[in-house]
C-alpha cells in the first residue's frame, strides 16, 4: 500500500460519517402455522458508517435482510416491523420524521427492480417528480442535463417504462436519484446478473457519484462487482455485520481478511480456490445464543457459543470475532 | 448451541393476537347466524298463532318486538323470517358459486369454451339483475324455489369472471410449465396447482354473496314477486308492515329491518376478516 | 446419447429474430458452457431445448428422435430465479417430490436439511430454493440438465457448494449439463468446453 492511499484512508477515517447506523436491530412478528406468532430477527445489532465521496458495499447473500436495511434508513418499513438502535445523519438523530423529510431528497434509494417505476406514467414526469409550478422549469432543465450525462436520448422523456430496455431503465433510475440534491445514495442490488458490458457501465455511474461527493452505499450479493469500485466492504451475515474490510484486503488467499466467513467467501470465488465451506446461514426465525457463525467456523471455541462477539477495530478495519489477534 | 424457533405470543393467556381475535369474532358471529337458523326451525305453529286479543301491541317485556295485526309475536316472526332468509341466501349463493366454479374451469379449457362462457357472462350482465330475478322467479312459479334459482342465475357472473382471470394468470406461471415438463397431466395440474389457489376465492365469494342474496330475496318478495305470505321470510314481513307504518305501528318494520341489517353486517364482517386472513399481504397485521 | 438442436430459429417478428439458425449439441456426461450477453437469446435457446417454447423453427432431438410433448421430459431446465419456479402455496416437501421421490443421498448431496421440508417457499432463501429445484430435476429419467444462470443470484459460497453437488451427481448419473453463465471464471472451472452465443447465432 502506497503512501498516498494511506493518507487518503486516514483522511476518510478522520472525516465525520455522513450517515451513522449504530446497533440496529429489526424484527418482524409473523404468523406461523395456525395461531402461533414467531419473531423473525432480520437485522441484529448492525453498525456501519457511510462517508461522503466513499463507496461502502454491504455484501451478503440475497434475501438476507440487506434490502430491509435500506428501507429502515428511509423509514419505509411495514407496520409490523420492530426497529431498535440508533441512526444519525449529519450529526443529528435520524427520527422517522426526519427520514420522511430527507428521503427522495437528501437520502435516495435506487431500487432493485424496474417494477418501482409507474407503468402508466411517462418517464419525464417520474424523473422530475413532484414539483410546484415555479420549480417545474428548472427541474425539467436539470432532468435534460442529467439525461444527456447518462446518454439518454430526448425521446426517452415521452416514453413509458415498458418501452425501455433494461439498461435504459437502470439509467433512468440512476437519473432519478441524482435529480435531487442528494448526499446519500443507497443502491439495492443494482447489478442483478448483468453481463460484463452492462456491469461496467452501471458500476461506473456509482463511481462517478462518489467522485462527485455522494456517500454511496451499495447493497449486493456480488462481491466481485463490489470490489471493483468500493472503498470499504461490509460483510453481512445472518442479519449482522461480521467484518468491515478495505478493498485492498481482498488479495491472495485472504490472509489480510479478518473474519473466517470473509476468508471463506473470498476463497469460494471461481477465480480463486472455488472451494466452499460446509453449512448454511441460520434461518431468520432461529434463536442463536452465541456467534452466528459458530456452526461453520473452523477456529471456534467454547466462549464463541456463549455470547455474541462485539464489533471491534482491528488492523484498519472492523471484525466481530473473539479469535482475532 | 440452541437452534430453536422463536415463538412469540402463543396467544390465549398471553393476550390475544389479531388472528385469534378475528377467529373468535368470526366464530361468534357464525354461531349467532347458525343459532338463528336452528332456532327458527323449532318455531312451531303455536308460537306463530294468531291472538286477536293482543294485536298491534307496542314492544314490551312479554313481546320484545311487539305484535302484529294478527296478534303474532314479532320477535318470533322476525326470528323465523331471518332463519328462512339465511337459508335461502345460503342456497342461492352456494348454487351460484357452483355454477361459477364449473363455468370458470370450463372457460380455462380452450379458446372456444372461453368464448362461449364469456358470451354467456356478457349476456347475463346485460340484463338488470332485479329484472332477471323477477322474470326467472315468475317463470318458475314463484315461491322460495323461484327466488333461489333466480338469484343464483343472476349472480354467477362476477365470481366466474374472477375465477377465469385467476386461472388465466396461474397458467402463465413457470411452475405450471415445470409440472408439465415432469409429465403431469392437465387434470393433475388443475387439481393440485390451480384448485388450491381458487379455494379461497370460492369460500369468500360464497360468503360475500349471502347478504346480497338475502337482500335480493327481501326486495323481490317486497315487490310481490317472491315468496308468498305462507313462507314468512323477512321480505314479506317488511312488505306487510309497510301498510301499518302510517298507523304509527313503527315496530312492525323497525325490528325486522334492524335484525336484517345486523345479519347482513355479520356476514360482511366475517367475509372481510376471512379475506384479510387469506390475503398474504394483509395476513400479518 | 446426444441432445441436438438443429436450425433453431425463433422470434416474435419475422424482421427481428431472437435466434436464427442455431445448431447446438450436448452429449451425456459432458459439461458444456454457453456464454452470451443479455439479449443474445441464450435463455430463449434454453427454453426451446427444454420444451418450454413450441413455436420455433428447426428441431430438438435426442439421438435423432423428437422429444414427446407428454410425459417426463428427459431435458430439465433450472431457472435463474427459483422463487418463480415453485408454487407458493405448496410446502417444500410436496415441491420436492413432484417430479420423483428424491432419495436421501441426493438430499444430503445438496445439503437440504430435514426441517426445511416443512417450510413454505417464501421462508427460504434463493440458494436454498435452488437446491430443491436441482434435487427434484435430477430424477432417474433425466438425461440432460440445462442450468440457466442458476447461481448468478447467490453468494460465492452457495455457488461453490451447489456446483460441487451438481458435478458429483451428474457424474454418477451420466447426465449432460449445459451451463449458461456470463461469469467466464465459473465456466472455466466447470466446463469441458465453451460455446459462445455470438458464434452460434446468426441473428
Amino acid at each position: 500500500m502506497t503512501d498516498t492511499s494511506q493518507i487518503t484512508n486516514k483522511k476518510m477515517e478522520e472525516s465525520e460519517a455522513l450517515l451513522k447506523v449504530q446497533d440496529l436491530s429489526l424484527s418482524f412478528i409473523q404468523y406461523a402455522s395456525g395461531l402461533r406468532q414467531t419473531e423473525l430477527k432480520v437485522i441484529s445489532n448492525l453498525s456501519m458508517e457511510a462517508h461522503s465521496g466513499e463507496i461502502l458495499a454491504i455484501v451478503g447473500s440475497s434475501g438476507s435482510g440487506k434490502s430491509l436495511l435500506a428501507h429502515a434508513i428511509l423509514g419505509i418499513l411495514p407496520s409490523n416491523a420492530n426497529l431498535s438502535g440508533s441512526m444519525e445523519y449529519n450529526g443529528n438523530d435520524l427520527t422517522q420524521k426526519k427520514k420522511e423529510e430527507l428521503r427522495g431528497k437528501e437520502i435516495v434509494l435506487i431500487p432493485q427492480s424496474t417494477t418501482y417505476l409507474d407503468p402508466l406514467m411517462r418517464i419525464s414526469s417520474q424523473v422530475t417528480g413532484n414539483a410546484n409550478k415555479k420549480d417545474a422549469d428548472s427541474r425539467k432543465k436539470l432532468q435534460r442535463e442529467i439525461f444527456r450525462r447518462y446518454d439518454l436520448k430526448l425521446e426517452v422523456e415521452r416514453m413509458f417504462p415498458h418501452e425501455l430496455s433494461g439498461g435504459m431503465i437502470r439509467r433512468v433510475l440512476v437519473s432519478t436519484a441524482v435529480m435531487s440534491s442528494s448526499k446519500v445514495v443507497i443502491a439495492d442490488e443494482p447489478t442483478p446478473g448483468l453481463d460484463e458490458k452492462n456491469l461496467k457501465e452501471t458500476l461506473g455511474y456509482f463511481k462517478d457519484m462518489a467522485d462527485r461527493g455522494y456517500a454511496v452505499i451499495l447493497i449486493t450479493h456480488d462481491i466481485e462487482a463490489a470490489l471493483r469500485i468500493s472503498d470499504k466492504i461490509a460483510i453481512f451475515y445472518a442479519g449482522t455485520i461480521l467484518e468491515i474490510a478495505r478493498t485492498e484486503d481482498f488479495t491472495g488467499e485472504g490472509e489480510k481478511l479478518r473474519h473466517q466467513y470473509t476468508k471463506a467467501l473470498w476463497n469460494a470465488l471461481p477465480q480463486n480456490k472455488f472451494q466452499a465451506i460446509k453449512g448454511h446461514q441460520p434461518m431468520q426465525d432461529e434463536v442463536l445464543d452465541g456467534c452466528f457463525f459458530y456452526e461453520r467456523c473452523s477456529t471456534r471455541n467454547e466462549a464463541c457459543s456463549k455470547c455474541i462477539p462485539q464489533l471491534k477495530t482491528f488492523n484498519g478495519g472492523m471484525v466481530r470475532c473473539n479469535n482475532v489477534s | 448451541m440452541s437452534s430453536a424457533v422463536a415463538t412469540v405470543n402463543k396467544g390465549l393467556f398471553g393476550g390475544f393476537n389479531l388472528r385469534q381475535k378475528t377467529i373468535m369474532l368470526t366464530s361468534f358471529l357464525s354461531v349467532l347466524l347458525i343459532a338463528i337458523v336452528v332456532s327458527s326451525t323449532f318455531i312451531d305453529d303455536n308460537a306463530l298463532s294468531t291472538d286477536f286479543e293482543s294485536k298491534n301491541l307496542a314492544p314490551s317485556l312479554e313481546h320484545p318486538f311487539g305484535t302484529d295485526w294478527m296478534g303474532r309475536d314479532m320477535f318470533v316472526r322476525t326470528l323465523s323470517g331471518l332463519g328462512l332468509s339465511i337459508v335461502i341466501g345460503a342456497l342461492a349463493s352456494s348454487i351460484s358459486t357452483m355454477l361459477s366454479v364449473v363455468l370458470g374451469l370450463l372457460s380455462s379449457m380452450g379458446k372456444i369454451e372461453d368464448s362461449v362462457v364469456s358470451w354467456l357472462v356478457d349476456l347475463f350482465l346485460s340484463i338488470p339483475h332485479l329484472l332477471l330475478i323477477i322474470l326467472i322467479s315468475i317463470g318458475l312459479g314463484g315461491g322460495a324455489t323461484g327466488v333461489i334459482i333466480g338469484v343464483a342465475l343472476s349472480h354467477w357472473t362476477s365470481l366466474t369472471r374472477v375465477v377465469r382471470a385467476e386461472i388465466k394468470q396461474i397458467k402463465t406461471q413457470e411452475y405450471i410449465h415445470i409440472s408439465r415438463n415432469f409429465g403431469k397431466s392437465r387434470w393433475w395440474i388443475a387439481k393440485k396447482h390451480i384448485l388450491p389457489h381458487l379455494v379461497p376465492q370460492f369460500v369468500l365469494g360464497t360468503i360475500v354473496m349471502f347478504p346480497h342474496a338475502i337482500l335480493h330475496e327481501a326486495s323481490v318478495t317486497f315487490l310481490g314477486f317472491g315468496l308468498s305470505p305462507h313462507e314468512p321470510a323477512i321480505g314479506i314481513i317488511l312488505s306487510e308492515s309497510m301498510k301499518y307504518l302510517s298507523a304509527g305501528y313503527w315496530w312492525l318494520a323497525f325490528f325486522p329491518g334492524l335484525s336484517l341489517l345486523i345479519v347482513i353486517l355479520a356476514f360482511d364482517v366475517i367475509g372481510e376478516n376471512l379475506g384479510k386472513m387469506l390475503d398474504p399481504k394483509r395476513a400479518h397485521e | 446419447m446426444y441432445l441436438k438442436g438443429k436450425n433453431i430459429s425463433f422470434g416474435y417478428k419475422e424482421s427481428n429474430l431472437i435466434l436464427e439458425d442455431v445448431d447446438i449439441f450436448l452429449g451425456s456426461g459432458e459439461v458444456l458452457g454457453l456464454v452470451g450477453d443479455s439479449g443474445s437469446g441464450k435463455s430463449t435457446l434454453c427454453r426451446i431445448l427444454a420444451g418450454y417454447e413450441r413455436n420455433y423453427k428447426g428441431n430438438v432431438t435426442i439421438d435423432g428422435n423428437k422429444i414427446p410433448s407428454n410425459g417426463y421430459n428427459p431435458v430439465q431446465l433450472i431457472f435463474q430465479h427459483p422463487e418463480k419456479a415453485v408454487n407458493p402455496k405448496w410446502k417444500m416437501k410436496d415441491i420436492l417430490k413432484e417430479g420423483h421421490d428424491v432419495p436421501q443421498d441426493i438430499l444430503e448431496a445438496f445439503g437440504i436439511k430435514g426441517n426445511w421440508l416443512n417450510r413454505w417457499p417464501n421462508e427460504l432463501s434463493g440458494g436454498e430454493l435452488q437446491r430443491f429445484a436441482l434435487a427434484r430435476a435430477l430424477g432417474p429419467e433425466t438425461k440432460f440438465l440445462i442450468a440457466d444462470e442458476i447461481t448468478t443470484m447467490v453468494d460465492a459460497i452457495t455457488q461453490a457448494q451447489i456446483w460441487e453437488s451438481i458435478l458429483g451427481i451428474v457424474d454418477d448419473l451420466n447426465v449432460g449439463v449445459l451451463v449458461v453463465s456470463h461469469d467466464k471464471s465459473l465456466i472455466n472451472r466447470l466446463c469441458h468446453d465453451v460455446m459462445y452465443m455470438s458464434d452460434l447465432n446468426d441473428s
